[in-house]
């Protein structure tokens, strides 16, 4: 048998969700969000709930998330995601709503969206891509950004005594009594990326059973922004950011994990 | 049924809206619009219409939501007072931009910065030149009665769906504190989903249910396409300018001197028209009741039959900018307003005309002459 034979659609064990639209992606060659994009699709594709699902992508990375992903969409202005998408959920309850942030839109710009979205315990799903940096604007300091870390607006590394530390927004959500589960991971192995599936799905299940909101952190790469090539990029975020920013869950069903 | 009440403009506006059959209201509390969030949230239209109400996290969130709301081809209002406008206005233009219906009010106080709580008019430019950034306009309705308050929160929804744009009703401080009779319409009711699909389905975001995906978003990287997108908005403005200008002539017909005033100024100044007329001066008012689209073709032919015009307002001098340009030099025209929430008595505003345009007329009529030559 020659590989070719092999190499049939039939045959796939991963491939781009069939709500996934044919247009290139504008994320750099390496980087996470293309995996999480077709992580959320293939979720919604298998729920069966592609028809009734409305997400809302806003300013940064993710601003093109709609030229992605084959669903009603709508864009917001930066950090406002959580209130666009409040106003549909409360006005269109039987729907399927999620926002799709990065971590300057959703902990710097957004967070005050953020935090009272969660506190109403709005019945709806947070995806919060992390990595740690400015990517859309060329690799600025974000509330994310390590102790150290090099950006082009802290091009000697994050001082925490003028600029503060790394924000662990997930963890203060996770406090908060409205919001039901919150889980973080990574999707640069096929092992990270399945985990982070699983908890996609119950994510949208718990919309399903009107629990409330549920908030999924996603550490990416930004291999651009961190001037590393894909690899070292993956091999630095689990060497620097798994141990600041540790994956699993945070809470479950309403109760945190101790 | 509808109804006779005696209500505060602000009451008078969120009764209006639950009986439109307004799918959502978000806002947050500022002096001295508060009264409709507590309305809204006292009269339980949730359970009246299926009406949502939410108090937002900031004015920021709450135009936002209108911006959601909106998306998925809702009836959504928002109401503000002038800081809070500002803080509004980023989420305005994306309305404007992404080409979503909505009403916002403002109910001005005096500024700038916190200024006061007392009425103003000092919000003209803000609301007709934009306000936000990017090249957009809103559509301007300027209630001067408890009334109109009720009255015009149905008309800016019918404008805001026919245009696929963001309305303002802008009032202030005294049109909405104040109580009057008011007669209120029936109850409407509410759009059912099944309705609003079949209606507005080819544009909003409700679900790819039997059809394409719809996208809402203001964004074109590619700039022939932001450019007809630019284009698309321009020619909504010039159709409202052709077909949705709304005005209020009184005692015109026979006037030799004219009063420009809109809103609280306008119910003031026709009772300055009473004054003048009882002294055998021949006054008229118009009223503009859209600020934008703006009367300019009723003043330019206007300026024809009378010597000079006085642009009341509740600031430093804002709309008569917009006369001035709309009468090309024929008469003399000039400002007069009271600000710091001060509101102008009819007496002041007679006064204000006898010097500034009746007793000058002839020298600054000379002067302007002159300088339209040069």
């Amino acid at each position: 048998m020659e590989a070719l034979d092999i190499i049939k659609p039939e045959n796939q064990v991963f491939c781009k969700s069939q709500l996934m639209t044919d247009t290139p992606l504008s994320y750099c060659p390496g980087c996470g969000h293309g995996t999480a994009n077709n992580l959320i699709m293939e979720v919604i594709d298998e729920m069966g709930i592609s028809e009734d699902t409305i997400g809302v992508a806003p300013v940064g990375c993710s601003v093109l998330a709609y030229d992605f992903m084959n669903i009603d969409m709508t864009q917001a202005a930066h950090g406002r995601a959580p209130a666009v998408a409040t106003a549909i959920a409360r006005t269109w309850p039987e729907k399927y709503v999620f926002t799709y942030q990065g971590d300057g839109d959703l902990a710097a710009i957004g967070t005050a969206e953020t935090i009272h979205a969660c506190n109403r315990g709005e019945n709806m799903v947070i995806f919060f891509i992390n990595n740690g940096i400015y990517g859309m604007t060329g690799g600025q300091m974000a509330p994310t950004t390590l102790e150290g870390m090099k950006s082009s607006t802290s091009p000697y590394g994050r001082e925490i005594a003028s600029m503060g530390s790394p924000l662990k927004i997930t963890e203060l959500i996770a406090n908060l009594p409205g919001v039901y589960s919150v889980s973080r991971h990574a999707i640069h192995t096929h092992k990270h990326a399945r985990k982070a599936k699983i908890a996609i799905k119950q994510a949208f299940e718990n919309t399903r059973l009107k629990k409330g909101l549920s908030f999924i952190e996603i550490l990416s790469n930004c291999n651009s922004g961190w001037k590393m090539t894909p690899n070292d990029a993956n091999i630095w975020m689990e060497e620097n950011m798994f141990p600041y920013f540790p994956l699993g869950d945070i809470k479950v069903e309403g109760k945190l994990k101790v | 049924m509808s109804e006779l009440k005696l209500m505060k403009g602000n009451e008078a506006l969120a009764e209006a809206a639950i009986r439109a059959g307004v799918d959502a209201y978000f806002g947050y509390p500022i002096t001295p619009q508060t009264e409709i969030i507590e309305y809204l949230m006292n009269e339980r239209p949730e359970k009246r219409t299926g009406m949502v109400v939410l108090q937002a996290e900031s004015e920021i969130a709450a135009i936002n939501m209108v911006y959601g709301a909106a998306s998925t081809g809702k009836k959504a209002l928002t109401s503000s007072s002038s800081p809070g406008i500002s803080l509004k206005l980023e989420g305005i233009s994306y309305l404007a931009g992404a080409e979503l219906p909505a009403v916002i009010v403002n109910v001005v106080r005096g500024g700038p910065g916190l200024g006061t709580i007392q009425p103003s008019q000092a919000d003209y430019f803000q609301s007709v030149k934009g306000g936000g950034h990017g090249d957009y306009k809103l559509y301007v309705l300027a209630p001067a009665s408890v009334q109109e308050m009720a009255d015009f929160v149905e008309d800016a929804f019918d404008i805001a769906f026919k245009y696929r744009a963001p309305v303002l009703i802008l009032s202030d401080g005294l049109i909405g504190q104040m109580m009057e009779k008011v007669v209120l319409k029936d109850q409407k009711s509410r759009m059912t989903n099944e309705e609003l699909i079949e209606k507005y389905g080819d544009w909003a975001v409700t679900g790819k249910k039997g059809r394409e995906r719809n996208i809402i978003t203001s964004l074109d990287l590619q700039s022939e396409k932001m450019e007809a997108r630019v284009h698309r908005l321009q020619k909504k403005y010039a159709q409202m300018e052709k077909e949705d200008l709304r005005f209020e002539k009184i005692n015109c017909d026979d006037a030799e001197y004219l009063i420009v005033a809109y809103g609280s100024s306008a119910r003031i100044s026709q009772k300055a028209v009473e004054l003048a007329r009882a002294k055998g001066i021949k006054v008229g008012l118009l009223r503009p009741i859209t600020l934008f689209p703006f009367p300019k073709k009723e003043l330019f032919e206007l300026a024809d039959q009378v010597n000079g015009i006085l642009s009341v307002e509740l600031n430093a001098g804002q709309m008569v900018e917009d006369v001035r340009l709309s009468v090309e030099h024929k008469v003399p025209v000039e400002h007069f307003g009271r600000t710091g929430g001060i509101i102008h008595t009819p007496e002041e505003i007679l006064e204000a005309l006898e010097q500034k345009i009746i007793n000058n007329g002839s020298i600054r009529h000379h002067k302007t002459r002159e300088s339209s030559i040069l």
